[in-house]
């Protein structure tokens, strides 16, 4: 008992200087994001590159663009990897406690108050988000929390429809992806903060098109010493929002739990556990397709990703050794209160009232 | 014994799980490996580290016209540049859905559940457009 209470306050007590971090990071690295556009258009620079089939390699990035190379920044690049890994870590631990992806914290967080362009920071956050649901895969796969069968048609929807989305916003201009990031997380909040959520849903009967795909399942609930044994209805319609849902993952490089849970739990009737973890493997498939649309796109810096892929896996581990030792509802709320920062962040970036 | 194989998970759920637990911790090593290969510079790289910050503030598309950045799989041919050699880890775990869809595919055929075989084909389809480079986003 008071152990959880120390460990709620430390982690009340760690979200402070998350926070002030973000202003001081965005404050070291404002000189970047204004001045590196201002060299970066194409043709200008290529004419400083003298493009050819080699030049590309060492020659070109460090020595060309003289307005881009005087906006260097003020904090060591070797300390951006550090901050980065700091900064994701904390993230992950927050993730977990507030029952969040980590797509969903560090889209809008890093983009909002690191000098990345936005699509390098949605290449990040999908890729982010795909190793988080790859590492938790195999636990819940093999435990029968998430579902396979409810998961492939599922996927296959989603994942289509996540290569729409990352092509739509790799095509959009930064400001009004900022925009829709914006609203989107605020959106989000909402539902986090007035969706309820059932345990154990009442589904009278299973429609046709999931007794047709054999979309039903039992597993052992532990908290009641008994199997429970589930079943679904409403798939088509549900079928049908994971398009809108896959398209937002891949536009705004999101991991979609927030929309896969409500839908799998509330819409289809799927057990909470079992929508949780199905939803959780979900995100290995549907980002991986938006991941690749990314990849190839060349919106992927290893700079920004590993340090995260990194900082975020330590902090889930972490984060879930102390889920069970805490009560996670103040934290909810304050990565509520937290995403409501980043969301109104990301709105004002796009709208350019806050730079 | 009968009550506890009601909540074992499924032949294919299991062979899924067993292959991406593997390939998952492979990928994630790589990347871990390749990332201390790129910051220490012991291979040379198309963009140092040190640079990486003047222009990571660019929009990826400005990024690739301006330096001729490898697009698509084109990064393949320079995993011999310190920060394209990350991309093999990333690749692995950006393929490994892929992978063990094609893993659990014969055991669907055994099962004859032909319902799951198309659909688990048609994902596979679906990721390899994604993955082939075909998709052009337009730039802005």
């Amino acid at each position: 008992m008071t152990l959880s209470k120390r460990l709620s306050k430390c982690l009340v007590v760690a979200a402070v200087p998350l926070i002030l971090a973000l202003f001081v990071v965005s404050v070291f690295a404002s000189a970047e994001p204004s001045a590196v556009p201002a060299a970066a258009p194409g043709s200008q620079a290529q004419s400083v590159t003298a493009p050819g089939p080699q030049t590309p390699a060492v020659a070109a990035p460090g020595s060309q663009t003289p307005a881009a190379a005087s906006s260097v920044s003020k904090i060591p690049w070797w300390a951006w990897s550090i901050i980065l890994l700091v900064f994701t870590f904390i993230l992950g631990i927050l993730a977990v406690l507030g029952g969040v992806g980590g797509g969903v914290l560090y889209v809008p967080l890093v983009g909002g108050f690191f000098p990345f362009h936005i699509d390098f920071v949605r290449g990040a956050g999908l890729i982010v988000a795909l190793s988080g649901a790859l590492a938790a895969g195999p636990g819940l796969l093999k435990r029968n929390l998430a579902s396979l069968r409810l998961a492939i048609p599922v996927a296959l929807i989603a994942s289509a429809a996540a290569i729409v989305g990352a092509m739509i916003g790799l095509a959009l201009p930064a400001k009004l992806v900022n925009i829709l990031l914006g609203a989107t997380i605020i959106g989000i909040v909402i539902i986090m903060a007035t969706a309820k959520k059932s345990d154990f849903p009442n589904v009278p009967k299973a429609d046709a098109l999931s007794q047709s795909l054999g979309i039903m399942g039992i597993y052992r609930e532990e908290s009641l010493g008994k199997d429970v044994e589930w079943n679904v209805h409403r798939t088509f319609p549900a079928l049908l929002l994971f398009i809108v849902i896959g398209v937002m993952a891949g536009m705004f490089g999101l991991g979609a739990g927030w929309a896969n849970v409500p839908v799998l739990n509330l819409l289809m009737g799927a057990p909470l556990k079992i929508s949780v973890a199905t939803s959780k493997f979900l995100l290995s498939i549907t980002d991986t397709s938006a991941a690749w649309i990314y990849l190839n796109a060349g919106a992927v810096l290893p700079m920004i990703v590993i340090p995260s892929v990194i900082g975020i896996m330590l902090g889930s581990i972490v984060g879930v050794k102390i889920l069970a030792r805490t009560k996670p509802k103040a934290i909810k709320w304050m990565v509520i209160v937290l995403l409501l920062f980043a969301g109104l962040r990301a709105l004002l970036k796009g709208l350019e009232i806050w730079k | 014994m009968a009550e506890g194989k009601r909540t074992q998970a499924s032949e294919e759920q299991v062979a899924y799980a067993k292959v991406l637990n593997v390939v998952m911790f492979l990928g994630l090593a790589i990347m871990i490996v390749t990332f201390i290969i790129y910051l220490s510079g012991i291979l040379p790289a198309f963009m140092p580290p040190q640079d990486v910050p003047k222009y990571w503030g660019m929009k990826s598309s400005n990024f690739i016209h301006t330096f001729h950045a490898p697009t698509g799989w084109a990064w393949v041919a320079m995993t011999n540049k310190g920060d394209y050699l990350n991309f093999v880890g990333i690749a692995i775990l950006a393929g490994l859905t892929a992978l063990c869809y094609l893993v659990i595919l014969p055991i669907l055929i055994r099962k004859k559940d032909t319902a799951y075989v198309v659909i688990a084909i048609m994902e596979v389809l679906v990721l390899a457009l994604a993955a082939s480079g075909i998709l052009k986003t337009g730039g802005h």
